[in-house]
């Protein structure tokens, strides 16, 4: 317990529940919005109701310091230390709103503020403040029961940060809404946040939800953290699957071989890269990315420069407006998006025998 | 053309017998089983004298049993209620092992013949029971035969009612209510009184009406624990027993009253939290 942690909340956690083991570890300054995604069962929500005490970690530490301040423990098992999820300042937001079915909206928010001592009056003009700043300020006398799904949501928002938490904990607060309510719930949810001074930590499956809110992405999968950095850093590098399936590239692991132009041996074929074969080593695991938008389809083998040639077979085309995205099966499996003119031009159904090209300067590649 | 008739047409052989005509096995015995509840009430309704109704419920001893079962009844839904609803709590929620076991604990009172409920009472607190001599020795405190003793066998044999009844309106509350009430800074004690208690009242308040007419008709623990005496142990159920003999007028009377306070409960209980 030595060492002075940096401002914000420092956490590493080892939660093991039954055969399904957590461990991760993540660093969130005041302020900032991390979002953690990944599938189902890959621990978001272990990971969310440890940080807020509900799920006390065997081992592991959790910290969280304010700007000039003395750090609180929060979490230290082999000291034997646990605070309680009442004494850690956390805010928690569940998909379902979860408000309290016999207090009405207003009490329901100043239930945090009366739990921490403040007076009856002090409480309710805390609530109607909280619950004006997420527009829901009409409500105030209303029922839980009375209210839809969005504003119930932001009323349990209101409720969370009406106790002036150090974190804010949110787990999927979106996914329970509706589309529409959703986009909006969003907007209302990104401005709030601007205006709050401390750490959020938000679960989601949904890109958008991570790429419009978060400053930090932390990626979990089977209980471990498989990536993490800047929504910018992971779109223009993912290095598992699953990320590049979130942020809808092409992702292949394979070896350079550098000759007299470099290619990578990946599962099932080479690929051309633009890379300057006196940097790069042979032998050297690499990652390499492909943009579907880079991808072109023709149904017989093109003459000219493009160096990546396959043959590939449609699998499924999904259109969304004027794009669509055909997914390819053959030696290199690839997504490639076109524009819907190209599906009905080139006639692209599933089965459908074609010749997908990539442009050498269109792979990324970088250091596995 | 009705439909019974186009049935006919289709099927000439399956319209000669009657639907009621194949129920037969199932109607007979359900109609021996109302009978069987429904006559002796009926009985007791047609053998009362309506008349002299209000005169055998003034009697010296009916009027004493209706003020100590009223006097006993509402110490014990109190007890009931204030020991109960934290141990449907710790039934509800708890995750120790012995939780279980605690449950087990808890409904053998509901299973148990009264009167052996009334004999381990005996066994327990009597003047030489296992902490009964100790409360006589060190406090000068004597259980048995007392008002006091009635309350305790109305106590052991309602509670059970009680918990069972609020604990499975307890583990109906989403759990996670709990933990929002937590990360709000709401201590224990306070998510219990001001989010659970009053999510849960209705489960309170049925559990506390079965409990109340358990308590209310209590006979076999009460007499074997706290005896028979007008005026100190002798509830209602204990002064018709004991009217039986000198005034069966007085014992019909009591029961009819005793059977009307049933019907409210149940009634009561049907219209606001069971429907």
């Amino acid at each position: 317990m030595s060492e002075a942690p940096a401002a914000g909340l420092t956490a590493h956690v080892q939660v093991s529940r039954g055969a399904f083991g957590l461990e991760a570890r993540l660093h969130a300054p005041p302020g900032s919005v991390t979002a953690v995604l990944g599938p189902n069962g890959s621990g978001k929500s272990t990971l969310l109701g440890s940080l807020a005490g509900l799920l006390p970690p065997q081992r592991g530490k959790v910290v969280h310091r304010r700007e000039h301040r003395a750090a609180s423990w929060w979490d230290d098992p082999d000291a034997g230390w646990h605070l309680s999820p009442a004494d850690r300042h956390v805010g928690l937001v569940l998909a379902d709103p979860l408000l309290f079915g016999h207090l009405s909206v207003a009490d329901n928010v100043a239930f945090g503020p009366r739990s921490r001592g403040a007076s009856r009056s002090q409480a309710r003009a805390r609530a109607l403040e909280e619950l004006e700043r997420v527009g829901v300020g009409s409500l105030a006398e209303s029922s839980p029961r009375e209210v839809s799904t969005g504003q119930a949501q932001r009323v349990a928002l209101a409720r969370a940060l009406a106790t002036d938490p150090d974190v804010l904990l949110l787990d999927e607060p979106l996914s329970a809404l509706d589309p529409a309510t959703r986009s909006h719930t969003r907007a209302e949810l990104h401005h709030r946040l601007g205006g709050f001074d401390g750490v959020t930590v938000l679960v989601t499956h949904d890109p958008l939800d991570a790429l419009t809110l978060a400053d930090e992405l932390v990626f979990l999968e089977d209980g471990q953290v498989v990536q993490h950095g800047s929504p910018t850093a992971v779109i223009t590098r993912p290095r598992t699957p699953y990320v590049a399936g979130i942020v809808g590239v092409n992702l292949l692991s394979g070896r350079m071989r550098v000759g007299d132009r470099v290619q990578v041996e990946v599962p099932g074929g080479s690929v051309v890269t633009a890379e300057d074969p006196a940097h790069s080593r042979d032998g050297t695991q690499v990652w390499l990315t492909i943009d579907p938008a880079a991808v072109a389809l023709y149904t017989s083998p093109p003459a000219g420069s493009t160096r990546n040639v396959w043959p590939a077979t449609v699998r499924d085309v999904t259109i969304a407006g004027q794009r669509a995205r055909v997914r390819l099966e053959g030696p290199v499996a690839l997504t490639a998006e076109v524009t819907t003119a190209s599906v009905a031009e080139l006639g692209l159904v599933a089965g459908k025998p074609l010749h997908a090209g990539v442009k050498a300067t269109e792979v990324v590649t970088y250091p596995a | 053309m009705s439909p019974r008739a186009l049935r006919r047409d289709a099927d000439p052989g399956r319209a000669r017998q009657p639907e009621a005509g194949r129920r037969w096995p199932i109607l007979v015995p359900a109609a021996a089983a109302v009978a069987l509840l429904a006559l002796p009430l009926l009985a007791l309704l047609l053998r009362v004298d309506w008349a002299g109704l209000p005169r055998d419920i003034a009697t010296p001893l009916a009027r004493q049993a209706l003020a100590l079962s009223a006097l006993t009844t509402s110490v014990t839904l109190v007890v009931v209620m204030l020991l109960g609803t934290p141990l449907a709590w710790v039934l509800a929620r708890g995750s120790h092992p012995t939780v279980p076991w605690l449950r087990a604990l808890v409904t053998v009172p509901l299973v148990l013949p009264p009167v052996v409920g009334g004999v381990a009472l005996l066994a327990a607190w009597g003047r030489q029971g296992v902490f009964g001599a100790v409360l006589d020795d060190t406090l000068g405190v004597t259980i048995p035969f007392t008002t006091v003793a009635v309350i305790v066998a109305e106590t052991f044999v309602a509670l059970p009612f009680y918990v069972i009844a609020v604990e499975g309106s307890m583990r109906g509350l989403d759990q996670r209510l709990d933990g929002i009430a937590a990360t709000l800074g709401a201590s224990p004690l306070r998510t219990f009184t001001r989010v659970v208690i009053p999510l849960v009242g209705p489960g309170m308040a049925a559990g506390a009406a079965l409990a109340w007419a358990r308590a209310l008709g209590e006979f076999g623990a009460t007499i074997t624990f706290a005896g028979n005496f007008p005026g100190r142990t002798q509830t209602v159920p204990l002064g018709v027993f004991a009217a039986l003999e000198q005034d069966p007028d007085a014992a019909l009377a009591l029961s009819v009253l005793m059977l009307a306070v049933c019907l409210v409960v149940l009634g009561a209980l049907r219209t606001r939290w069971l429907t």
